[in-house]
């Protein structure tokens, strides 16, 4: 129903909200909206219109309208090869789109640089994390704050005119540090850091510029379960304090966890928008990404037996079907379906 | 053999003429690829460029400060065109690019068509755009001598000379080091690591390539004119293997720390005079002649600096530390 009201509009009646930011909220906003791809949200940060991407003859991304909740954690799954990490690139300026519009609060991005697109206020990290090897943890923090005058060629040479800013930045930093259980790392080089501290790292230097939007490429990918919880509360955190945060992740449990909305990408559309556990039992959703058993625990050995059975059955079954069509990755799984 | 003449030469290379412009060469290719992970293969070309802009403009009788000008501006416009096409792209184009326009500048400076500017092959003799800067001397006429080392004070390779060019060289370390402590020095480290990253984190990458770039190979332009004040601008002594000296200078004294270039440039002169002064007198002509000893000491210099750059590939006063990580 709230499909159709204009956008921007927020509900007269908000139920259960009892923050201006947090879960609450963006709970009570997001409870009147429609569960179909392209939906209108009352209150959107990031519009996204007609936006295409080609490689040669393959179409990467076509999306038609995407709107991204203000204050909400919006999960982005998909198959591999959706184009999940090549809409990040194009709405965070990485890529050029084929075609296509797309504002971030309300000021058009089209065609924006990187660089611009990060001092507007909308942070990424990669999905390959960039830590810069052969700098300290301490000094890719700093690297990461906005505003700084000393990274102007002349007053660089002036020290007095940077170092009250220099210092108010190694506090954040140090701050920071201490949150992500990086502090006593922060004299290392950040090459010498494990993988998952990396990603800690990537994660706590995008956070310098106190964005208004953080967009993470696979967060947990390669991270240990322990490390997971303490990511989780960070991401969770990060809503509490008003940030947008739009992530790709591949580990349903988390995105179950803590999205609060999710889109659904195959073949470079999307396909699917609502809550987790909507979107999950949606059988369109499940048979083009998720799988029959994505509730289960594939390390339970009765169903691994049932599953060879099933395998053995489909594959006698199907094995010409599946040679036939040379297709994508959609189609791949249709056929074994 | 005849030692202490050996010595006084080869303890006179530590502070020539020479090596102080080679020595602010390296700094200007330190801040290049030390600093920002620029790849350029051309900065004899920048050095050039400065000669021939001071040379020739002191030839039409400008004032020295006016010539210096012209020389560090002909640098800045070559930077900015070089950057213009290339730091967008990945930086082994950057590579192609600057060899090529340093070979470029090198071959019309040769060309019979600029005779009447540049002198073509025999280039511009030094007796030409000498008195200005001889001139600016406060120093009276004659010789002195200070211990075994005696020079004259003002004309060519003189005392003179060796002031200015080691005040630039301090000069220019102090530049570099405040720069690669401060927040702008930050962002070029971080370029170097991954240009992604920084561009994600709300830096103009292209705009700060761009000021190292400049900056660099302006002070390139300083160290050409260090280079021809006490000697000829002579192009073909100005090419590719001018480059590749500097190269070595930088990646043997460190790359990325304040005094690696100067302490790579005395040690690659130095040596160089040590094998070639002790093979001219103790190798007898009958099986090597002057100037295939010549040839040799380039020989013995390449390979030594091949094993130095192998078994200690962070240079002299690199960081080991810094450089294990990462290594691909």
């Amino acid at each position: 129903m709230s499909a159709d009201l204009p956008r921007g509009h927020v509900p007269p009646h908000v139920p259960h909200a009892t923050t201006a930011t947090g879960k609450d909220r963006v709970t009570a906003d997001l409870s009147h909206v429609a569960h179909t791809p392209g939906v209108h949200k009352p209150d959107a940060i990031v519009v996204a219109d007609g936006v295409t991407r080609h490689f040669g003859g393959m179409t990467a991304v076509d999306v038609g309208h995407l709107e991204v909740q203000r204050g909400a954690i919006t999960a982005l799954i998909g198959p591999n090869g959706a184009g999940k990490t090549t809409l990040f690139n194009l709405l965070t300026g990485f890529d050029k789109p084929s075609t296509g519009t797309w504002s971030f609060e309300g000021r058009s991005l089209s065609g924006v640089s990187a660089a611009r697109v990060a001092r507007s206020g909308m942070v990424r990290t990669f999905q390959l994390t960039k830590a810069l090897s052969r700098m300290t943890v301490i000094e890719n923090m700093r690297l990461g704050a906005a505003q700084q005058p000393g990274e102007n060629l002349l007053t660089a040479l002036v020290p007095p005119l940077w170092k009250a800013r220099e210092k108010e930045i190694t506090e954040q930093a140090e701050e920071l540090l201490v949150r992500f259980k990086l502090d006593a790392k922060r004299d290392d080089f950040a090459g010498s850091l494990s993988g998952g501290q990396r990603k800690l790292l990537e994660m706590a230097r995008a956070l310098m510029s106190n964005p208004t939007m953080v967009m993470l490429d696979e967060p947990m990918a390669g991270v240990n379960p322990a490390l997971t919880q303490s990511l989780l509360g960070h991401i969770q955190a990060l809503r509490e304090d008003g940030t947008t945060v739009l992530f790709v992740e591949h580990d349903m449990h988390m995105v179950r966890h803590i999205s609060d909305w999710v889109v659904v990408m195959a073949e470079g559309k999307i396909v699917a928008e609502g809550p987790p556990e909507d979107v999950m039992a949606d059988q369109a959703v499940i048979d083009a990404y998720l799988g029959a058993h994505h509730d289960t625990d594939l390390g339970d050995d009765a169903l691994l037996e049932d599953g060879i059975q099933r395998l053995e059955a489909e594959e006698a079954g199907e094995v010409t079907d599946a040679f036939a069509d040379t297709g994508s990755t959609t189609t791949t799984q249709e056929g074994t379906r | 053999m005849d030692w202490s003449r050996i010595l006084v030469n080869v303890a006179g290379e530590i502070f020539a003429p020479t090596t102080a412009a080679y020595a602010l060469a390296a700094i200007g290719l330190n801040v290049h690829f030390g600093l920002t992970g620029l790849l350029n293969m051309g900065q004899a070309g920048f050095m050039l460029l400065g000669a021939y802009g001071f040379a020739i403009s002191t030839i039409a009788g400008w004032p020295l400060w006016a010539a210096v000008l012209v020389a560090l501006a002909c640098a800045a416009v070559f930077g900015l065109l070089l950057g213009i096409p290339t730091l967008k792209l990945r930086g082994d184009y950057l590579a192609i690019v600057t060899i090529a326009a340093a070979e470029i500048v090198r071959l019309i400076g040769r060309s019979t068509a600029l005779t009447d500017l540049t002198g073509a092959s025999s280039g511009l003799r030094g007796n030409s755009y000498k008195d200005t800067f001889q001139d600016a001397s406060p120093f009276p006429d004659g010789t002195f001598a200070l211990g075994p080392f005696e020079y004259s004070l003002n004309a060519s390779n003189s005392w003179w000379i060796r002031l200015v060019g080691w005040g630039l060289v301090a000069l220019a370390c102090l530049l570099v080091w405040l720069l690669m402590r401060s927040p702008w020095g930050r962002v070029l480290k971080g370029i170097r690591e991954d240009e992604d990253a920084v561009r994600s984190l709300g830096k103009n990458v292209y705009s700060y390539k761009m000021q190292s770039l400049v900056l660099g190979g302006v002070i390139g332009a300083a160290a050409g004119i260090i280079y021809v004040l006490p000697r000829a601008v002579q192009p073909d002594s100005m090419g590719r293997p001018m480059t590749f000296f500097i190269w070595t200078i930088l990646l043997l004294g460190g790359a990325a720390t304040v005094f690696g270039p100067v302490l790579g440039s005395i040690i690659f002169w130095v040596s160089l005079m040590l094998i070639k002064s002790v093979m001219r007198e103790g190798v007898p002509t009958s099986i090597m002649r002057t100037e295939q000893i010549e040839q040799f000491g380039w020989i013995i210099v390449g390979v030594t600096l091949m094993l130095l750059v192998i078994f200690r590939p962070q240079g002299i006063l690199g960081d080991k530390k810094e450089l294990a990580i990462d290594v691909r």
